[in-house]
């Protein structure tokens, strides 16, 4: 199991005093969150996509790549990396560099983005997004499986004999998330390859993601992955803490009221007992999470969004402490109890060069 | 088998007027229903009552559980009643934004009698330039007969030359009635899953 946190690399003014941080001082403290995930024993830090103020995270390989200088052991991940509208030949190369350069410790998380403007920005209709979607990655599942591609499609020019260079990392592409909050189509597709399906499950009930996630186990198992129960599931979280809840609830709730995406709206009371965000002591977010797999089964990589609406970067680094020190070690020990042996573990570059070893020696 | 007919009622004051002209129509369709042998069931929405949820729903893309419930009752339905107060020469606010957070898709064939209410006959026609168009746009099936019932329309009627309210509500209600009478939307299962035809995780033209 794999703890983690993902951003959406808001520049968001802080409620509470007005202050809005700079671009560049929130680009820096991007990478200072991401530091600290390491510091404190997170395993992932997983990064946006945007290509529209207030979000500085216009191109993520260049902030990773700079990242996994500066960091061990951390796996480097996007939150989502837009399939629709980048090119899937400048993906595959983009990635696979980071990946050489991180050593392997890279995965990806494909999404199709929301933002109506941006598609034809870079020349798309958002109306195309599914076929987009399922098309270049299509591509992209080629370009880092087969040296010299051919072919044709609907939305790129094509491709005679064309190799992306760097090739993977040990022959081995970036594990592949695909996120998406109500398409059946993105689940499907997941299932198909076999990759990982991602749900962000912190703006809706999380019976609305139990529903999509048990769509994507089942196609798993029938395109013959694996069992259900062995499909690879990443879950979104989202949590303040204090050690009284109280003061929780009293420090968040102006970020809460003023959030760009639910403020204004709901209650925080109604909003934490309806989603998944959890606004209390360190023990109240180990029991929400504990609970998490008897509603979507055993999973594989739990995130967290810790850095958004305007929180400074001091408190979201003492989040990040409560997180990683108090929070996660236990999380750990109760998702291990009674996880059948079956079920794998979070992906990682070496299970799957070791597993791309095995398959060669069952073909011999 | 039972029908059931869903009843949304956008009326803001206690008691309304409009909830008035919704129980005169329930009444009537219930009738003509009954003389066809038909079982019926109506559920009855104030939309006041989720007013707050149907705002937070716009803000947060998702129907609490309460909203839910309401949601599910109207678009499973075997057909509709929708009256609305007229407010500055349109359907209300609440109303639309009732509409809003529902899946354009959800009321596609759904047999629907669209009546109104408001201070002057003159708004009358806000059923036809406004509410009607508004179904049209959903593929719900609207019955030819849409009751607007002014202040003066409980009393005497304005116009001796044009017909009386219960005779519009009759009418209007006979027509419902012969939609509903078939309609089976209340026995379909709803498959959130389903891919749409064609579809094929791989996509399609020279992408194999």
């Amino acid at each position: 199991m794999q703890f983690g946190i993902f951003t959406v690399s808001d520049v968001t003014t802080d409620p509470t005093n007005g202050t809005t941080p700079t671009e560049h001082e929130r680009i820096k403290a991007l990478v200072a969150i991401a530091k600290k995930a390491e510091e404190v024993g997170l395993d992932v830090f997983a990064l946006g996509e945007h290509h529209n103020p207030p979000f500085v995270s216009s191109s993520p390989t260049t902030m990773l790549g700079y990242i996994a200088a500066q960091t061990e052991k951390l796996i480097l991940s996007t939150s989502t990396t837009l399939i629709t509208t980048n090119d899937p030949v400048k993906i595959a190369e983009d990635y696979a560099m980071l990946q050489h350069l991180a050593d392997g410790r890279v995965d990806v998380m494909m999404g199709r983005g929301n933002t109506g403007p941006v598609y034809p920005w870079f020349g798309k209709d958002i109306r195309d997004g599914i076929e987009l979607a399922i098309e270049n990655y299509a591509l992209l599942h080629r370009l880092w499986r087969e040296d010299f591609v051919d072919w044709q499609g609907k939305f790129r020019t094509p491709l005679q004999g064309f190799q992306s260079t760097p090739r993977p990392l040990d022959g081995v592409p970036p594990f592949v998330w695909h996120g998406s909050i109500r398409s059946p189509e993105i689940a499907e597709q997941a299932a198909y390859y076999g990759d990982g399906f991602f749900a962000n499950n912190i703006f809706w009930p999380k019976e609305h993601y139990m529903r999509l996630i048990g769509y994507y186990r089942q196609r798993f198992e029938h395109y013959g992955h694996g069992t259900a129960a062995q499909a690879i599931v990443g879950l979104g979280g989202q949590a303040f803490m204090a050690k009284n809840s109280q003061d929780a609830v009293d420090q968040f709730r102006p970020y809460f009221n003023e959030a760009p995406v639910y403020g204004h709206g709901p209650s925080l009371e109604d909003f934490t007992e309806q989603t998944p965000l959890t606004v209390g002591s360190p023990q109240q977010v180990i029991d929400k999470y504990a609970s998490m797999r008897e509603y979507f089964g055993d999973y594989q990589r739990q995130l967290f969004l810790m850095d958004h609406a305007g929180l400074p970067l001091k408190t979201v680094l003492e989040q990040l402490d409560i997180l990683g020190e108090e929070v996660v070690p236990v999380l750990r020990k109760e998702f291990a109890v009674n996880r059948p042996a079956d079920v794998p573990e979070g992906p990682t570059h070496a299970a799957l060069v070791e597993a791309a070893a095995a398959k060669v020696e069952v073909s011999k | 088998m039972t029908k059931r007919i869903a009843v949304i009622t956008a009326g803001l004051s206690q008691p309304s007027s409009t909830r008035l002209l919704a129980d005169r129509l329930v009444a009537a369709v219930q009738r003509r229903l009954v003389e066809k042998g038909v079982d019926v069931e109506f559920e009855v929405h104030e939309l006041r009552d989720t007013a707050q949820d149907v705002t937070n729903n716009l803000l947060t893309g998702f129907a609490n559980a309460k909203l839910d419930a309401v949601i599910q009752s109207v678009t499973t339905a075997d057909g509709l009643i929708a009256v609305t107060p007229i407010f500055t020469t349109s359907y209300s606010g609440l109303f639309k934004s009732f509409i809003d957070v529902i899946d354009p898709q959800a009321l596609a064939d759904m047999p629907v009698l669209i009546g109104a209410t408001g201070g002057s006959e003159r708004h009358s026609l806000a059923l036809d330039y406004a509410m009607r168009p508004l179904f049209t746009y959903l593929h719900a099936n609207t019955v030819p007969t849409g009751v607007y019932a002014a202040s003066s329309d409980w009393g005497n009627g304005a116009d001796a030359a044009t017909s009386s309210l219960p005779e519009r509500i009759e009418r209007a209600a006979g027509e419902l009635a012969a939609l509903v009478e078939t309609s089976d939307r209340s026995s379909r299962i709803i498959d959130p899953f389903a891919l749409p035809a064609g579809f094929s995780p791989v996509g399609g033209f020279g992408a194999q």
